[in-house]
């Protein structure tokens, strides 16, 4: 018996820590990252565009061959690799932003008027889910860019059509819980509206929850773009996004490996530092189910 | 039982309708689709002429009638690019993302099942530790990304496994990995959490408390209950396996459904496109409801709930 309470005792502890250290670790670097996306036109030592067939894939400073104005090389068309690098964070960041307000405005609304209204409102919009998550997400976003011309803009508004699942399920389950609780029954009793009861009262509520899914899905975005560009049909070049450099580095692998692997080591430390940071906002605030 | 098979039945089939129409509609997206096939450069009487050819000029729910008719009975329409009807290409090119996504599938489960209840029975130990990073770096790596180091490393460095196509079994070897890996995370999570919560019931503590052996305590009566969202989880990730293989496949140059759809898309063969989108929403609505109902036959608490 002792042993078992011992262990029960163990994880909640431990769990906690772990998560703050992880959301502490997350949270310095996707600050830094941040910083680094903010202040591109600073830190950039070169243009991220500019050409200099001169200077084609020369190696980063680890390699001999390396000359110190390119200290991360330089890509086929001669382009400073770290200023692409740098720029690069401009354009995972922006685009997971952006898709998060487009999809989460739609995913919230939607799951707030699910689980408050319940009923045949919510039978329409549990219905809407079920055929969104049975949609290839990816193959659908291809698509869609394909068809309605590859920009930026498109690229952000087919996501965020796309990608409101997550957030309608959780705020559904969360406005389900909040509707009974006394306070809302308070407000219904003195005839507050359903708007203010809904934006103003249990939207605030589920803040916490809300943060985990933002984190969740802003990880998901960011490796979304970096497969549809690197299958050509995300961002347009010259524009400098990781995944398409790995895809422009990509006839390169045999010889100049470090071409495929600089990007993707920053989309890994990216997508990680977000996931550290989430995972330990979830531990901290309460479970948050998928 | 009977009432709730109708009714998942019912909302499985209003699912397929709405997203046939949905498959159906992308097309038009681009806003005509005569213009697309005819390219951006191609003449307006080009247009006309395709748009008469393919029955564009028809009101749009008569051609999705006729569409969603033909391909109720096997006639998915003419690949533009080919020439040929879009089943043909299809069954050519199944095979491979079927092998590719039920190997990773059963690959990634023989992992994640076995390492999330070692996990769950010593949180913290050292095997939980080790799951947490195959999880958290698993989720963080991008699997298009981890192929092509794979490629370069077991491919080009040590020359151990094809590069690319999969003419041999070796050239599964490195798809198989790389997609698994992927898949393992959620599945390994799932049966971690849901081994720990059932771990802590009464009926655990009692079976403990008679004297069952600690292997037959998790077999007969923990697994049984800790699977039930596993069931769920396993039907979602089999279909985004089969369905998400689109970047692999490109990476490892398989001809697979996934590269078929991107080739398609880069040359405008939109009917190709839309039958591989309603295949595998289809092939997803299949999976889920049959999850829904094993779960229904595993759990009887569900039958009264839905």
């Amino acid at each position: 018996m002792a042993e078992l309470s011992t262990q029960a005792a163990r994880p909640s502890i431990w769990r906690k820590m772990r998560g703050n250290t992880g959301a502490l670790i997350g949270g310095t670097l996707l600050a830094v990252i941040v910083l680094i996306a903010l202040f591109a036109p600073l830190l950039a030592p070169h243009d991220p565009v500019a050409q200099d067939l001169t200077r084609r894939l020369l190696p980063p400073f680890w390699h001999d061959r390396s000359v110190p104005e390119h200290l991360l090389g330089t890509d086929h068309l001669g382009r400073d690799y770290l200023s692409r690098l740098i720029y690069g964070a401009r354009v995972s960041l922006g685009v997971g932003l952006g898709v998060i307000l487009v999809s989460g405005a739609i995913g919230i609304t939607l799951g707030l008027l699910a689980g408050y209204f319940g009923g045949w409102v919510d039978m329409v919009i549990s219905f809407a889910i079920t055929t969104r998550l049975s949609l290839p997400i990816v193959l659908v976003a291809l698509a869609a860019v394909a068809l309605g011309g590859a920009s930026l803009t498109t690229l952000i508004t087919v996501l965020g059509l796309l990608l409101w699942d997550r957030f309608a399920v959780v705020t559904r389950a969360a406005a389900q819980s909040l509707r009974h609780q006394e306070f809302i029954m308070g407000l219904r009793a003195i005839g507050a509206s359903r708007a203010r009861i809904l934006f103003l009262e249990i939207l605030p509520n589920m803040r916490a929850t809300i943060l985990v899914v933002v984190s969740l899905e802003v990880a998901n975005v960011i490796l979304l773009e970096a497969a549809l560009s690197f299958l050509g049909l995300g961002v347009r070049p010259p524009t400098p996004s990781w995944g398409l450099m790995i895809s422009e580095g990509r006839d390169n692998i045999l010889f100049d490996p470090w071409l495929i692997a600089l990007p993707g080591t920053a989309l890994c430390l990216l997508v990680l530092a977000v996931n550290l940071f989430g995972d330990g906002m979830r531990d901290i605030t309460g479970p948050v189910r998928k | 039982m009977l009432s709730f098979l109708s009714k998942r039945l019912l909302v499985a089939l209003l699912v397929c309708v709405t997203v046939s129409a949905l498959s159906f509609g992308l097309m038009f997206l681009s806003g005509d689709p005569a213009i697309a096939i005819a390219g951006s450069g191609g003449r307006a009487e080009d247009a006309e002429a395709i748009r008469v050819a393919y029955g564009f000029d028809r009101p749009l729910v008569i051609q999705y009638l006729d569409w969603i008719g033909s391909a109720l009975t096997g006639d998915l329409g003419q690949s533009i690019y080919f020439n040929v009807p879009v089943t043909e290409i299809i069954g050519n090119r199944v095979g491979v993302t079927l092998t590719l996504g039920f190997i990773s599938f059963l690959v990634a489960l023989v992992i994640a099942v076995p390492l999330g209840i070692a996990a769950a029975l010593r949180p913290n130990g050292w095997i939980d530790r080790i799951a947490l990073v195959i999880a958290v770096s698993g989720q963080a790596i991008p699997s298009f990304w981890l192929g092509l180091m794979a490629i370069v490393v077991f491919g080009v460095w040590y020359g151990m496994v094809p590069i690319s196509g999969a003419e041999t079994w070796q050239g599964y070897i490195l798809p198989v990995v790389v997609l698994s890996y992927y898949a393992i995370p959620e599945l390994m999570r799932i049966t971690r959490s849901g081994m720990i919560d059932v771990l802590a019931t009464d009926y655990v503590r009692a079976a403990k408390a008679k004297g069952l052996p600690m292997h037959l305590v998790i077999s007969r009566h923990a697994l049984r209950n800790a699977v039930l969202p596993l069931v769920s989880l396993a039907a979602v990730q089999l279909g985004q396996l089969l369905s998400g293989s689109i970047v692999i496949e490109s990476v490892f140059a398989l001809n697979g459904l996934g590269r078929l759809a991107w080739e398609s898309l880069l040359r405008s063969d939109l009917p190709v496109v839309q039958a591989i989108i309603l295949i595998l929403s289809l092939l997803y609505v299949v999976l889920t409801t049959l999850a829904d109902i094993l779960n229904a036959v595993l759990d009887p608490r569900l039958r009264g709930a839905s």
